[in-house]
């Protein structure tokens, strides 16, 4: 089993925190997770992309190659990696417009709204995704995705992080069989 | 104890690595993608009663760690290609002095500001020659977040044991990948140092076998009375501009890399034993490379990788037996071929040298690789 990742949108929408979580969920469970990144020199704003691949086996190659799942939470990054998704499948948020370009499966989830209004914090965008992403993948379990969360936010913002994740499992949830 | 996996960032190992060593001082100038080693530094140090200084900038950075070095610590920087490109002259010095330092130079794309945020490898070549002069250095490239803990131990170990000046050389990759790793009980780790003298009656700081002897070296501050200059020196350390004294020296400080070059080298091989086409890399460049010939093996090529984790001094013995077998060697870099320079001189015409560039700021997709090595057999 190799699953490939790519959470991608703006540089502070707290992406690479959701890769680091998601790779460490795995390793919770015995699995194999690397997590690469690239971004632009600004310290926020600009094109920001984080990439993780969980396998049973070693992974001598670290970066996605053709993408199990591609998260885009702004139309730039929708637009620039949704047009080279293949088998994968193409998770947006439900405020960016479609392009007919991009010919791959693709689900829209109201990912920043659930985090505004449901959740009742827009920052917390990124854990909803690390819970639609986990949910829809099954690369982890929803278990292991929490204890990955508690080890990685900041205190004092434990049970804000808890309900925006499980607010993202059941939005996967919602989508049904992928 | 229980085995722990605990998912951590190539520059994360890097500064465990150096504090399992002893780091005890660390002065530098933030860059990406070095930064985190600062940042944990920062942090780690002053628990254990080191020190961390954040300098003006890298020419102060190596400075410092030079001048700390002196008093016995163990000292590392770390920066990324426009600060070590400043760092080069207080390389020299270093070098000259036979001072050891450990230098984490994670690569970016350049030359000057570059692409700050992109990996490249286009540093091989400076962390040879960037300093002027004859001189010798050592350059360990670690190929995953594991090595950057064993290398960084390592650049300590024998920029200790020899006293020359070592480089861990990673890039954007290595240094920010992160991975599920399994770290060595910190009291299973047995750490060189370097060898001391026992009394300042008669210390004389540079004498040592001329056939590539290695001084021993007095902490400042207990004692011991000696000149270091970078200036050619005698064996009692004072300035001296005779020709018999410098061309002693240099040729020592050669001799003291060359003669004990088998104790620096490793690398790791797969498939090589029988191989037709052999692919030569390093950091991470070659695990897109370990990638496309684990599926040209797949497919029946008689592919085999050799992943260099020593790239200074160079493993001329490693590249030679490797020609005696291979017709053809694959050498994917992240610059014009730099490495391929190395590989073209060791090999000669036993085996054709095909180099692979990428200067886009990308990593090499294991295809790019793949196509290659079914082109050259």
């Amino acid at each position: 089993m190799r699953v490939e990742f790519r959470l991608s949108g703006s540089g502070g929408q707290g992406l690479l925190l959701a890769g680091i979580v998601l790779s460490e969920s795995a390793i919770l469970e015995g699995k194999k997770a690397v997590q690469t990144q690239s971004y632009g020199p600004e310290a926020r704003g600009g094109s920001s992309k984080a990439e993780v691949v969980i396998a049973d086996g070693d992974i001598d190659y670290p970066k996605a190659t053709d993408p199990d799942f591609l998260l885009a939470l702004t139309a730039d990054a929708y637009r620039t990696y949704g047009k080279d998704m293949g088998k994968g499948l193409v998770i947006i948020d439900s405020s960016i417009p479609l392009d007919p370009a991009v010919k791959a499966r693709t689900v829209a989830l109201p990912i920043l709204e659930t985090a505004a209004t449901a959740v009742g914090k827009k920052v917390v965008a990124n854990i909803v995704a690390l819970g639609v992403l986990g949910g829809l993948s099954g690369a982890a379990r929803p278990e292991s995705l929490e204890k990955a969360v508690l080890n990685r936010v900041p205190k004092g913002t434990e049970e804000l992080n808890l309900k925006a994740l499980r607010a993202g499992l059941e939005l996967a949830r919602s989508v049904g069989e992928p | 104890m229980p085995k722990v996996v605990k998912l951590m960032q190539g520059s994360e190992a890097c500064t465990a690595g150096a504090l399992a060593a002893g780091l005890r001082f660390y002065a530098g100038y933030p860059i990406t993608p070095s930064t985190e080693v600062a940042e944990l530094c920062a942090e780690e140090l002053p628990k254990i009663g080191g020190k961390f200084i954040q300098m003006e900038d890298e020419i102060g950075s190596i400075a410092a760690c030079i001048g700390a070095s002196l008093t016995g610590k163990k000292v590392m920087t770390a920066t990324s290609g426009p600060g070590f490109s400043l760092m080069q002259e207080c390389l020299g010095y270093a070098s000259l002095c036979e001072i050891p330092l450990v230098i984490v130079n994670a690569q970016r794309m350049g030359p000057s500001t570059g692409m700050p945020t992109s990996p490249a490898q286009g540093d091989v070549m400076q962390a040879r020659w960037g300093t002027h002069g004859d001189h010798p250095i050592i350059a360990l490239a670690p190929g995953n977040v594991r090595e950057c803990f064993d290398l960084t131990l390592r650049a300590f170990d024998l920029s200790e044991k020899y006293r020359i000046p070592a480089i861990v050389l990673t890039d954007e990759v290595i240094s920010h990948m992160r991975e599920g790793v399994e770290l060595p009980d910190p009291a299973e780790v047995r750490p060189l140092r370097r060898a001391a003298p026992s009394s300042p009656a008669g210390y004389k700081p540079y004498a040592a076998d001329p056939d590539g002897g290695v001084p021993l070296m007095a902490p400042f501050g207990e004692g011991y009375r000696w000149h270091c200059t970078g200036l050619f020196h005698d064996e009692s350390g004072a300035p001296s501009g005779k020709a018999d004294v410098a061309d002693k020296l240099l040729r020592r400080l050669q001799l003291k890399m060359d003669k004990n070059a088998p104790d620096m080298w490793d690398n790791v091989q797969e498939g090589t034993e029988d191989c037709d086409i052999a692919v030569v890399s390093f950091g991470s460049s070659a695990m897109s490379a370990l990638s496309a010939v684990r599926r040209a093996r797949r497919e029946g090529v008689k592919a085999g990788m050799l992943r260099l984790k020593t790239i200074w001094p160079f493993p001329e013995p490693a590249i030679r037996e490797l020609a005696s077998r291979a017709k053809a060697i694959v050498v994917p870099e992240m610059n014009l071929g730099q490495l391929a320079l190395e590989v073209e001189r060791v090999a000669g015409c036993r085996s054709r040298v095909i180099r692979v560039g990428k200067v886009n700021g990308e990593l090499f997709r294991p295809d790019e690789i793949y196509d290659v090595i079914m082109g050259a057999k």
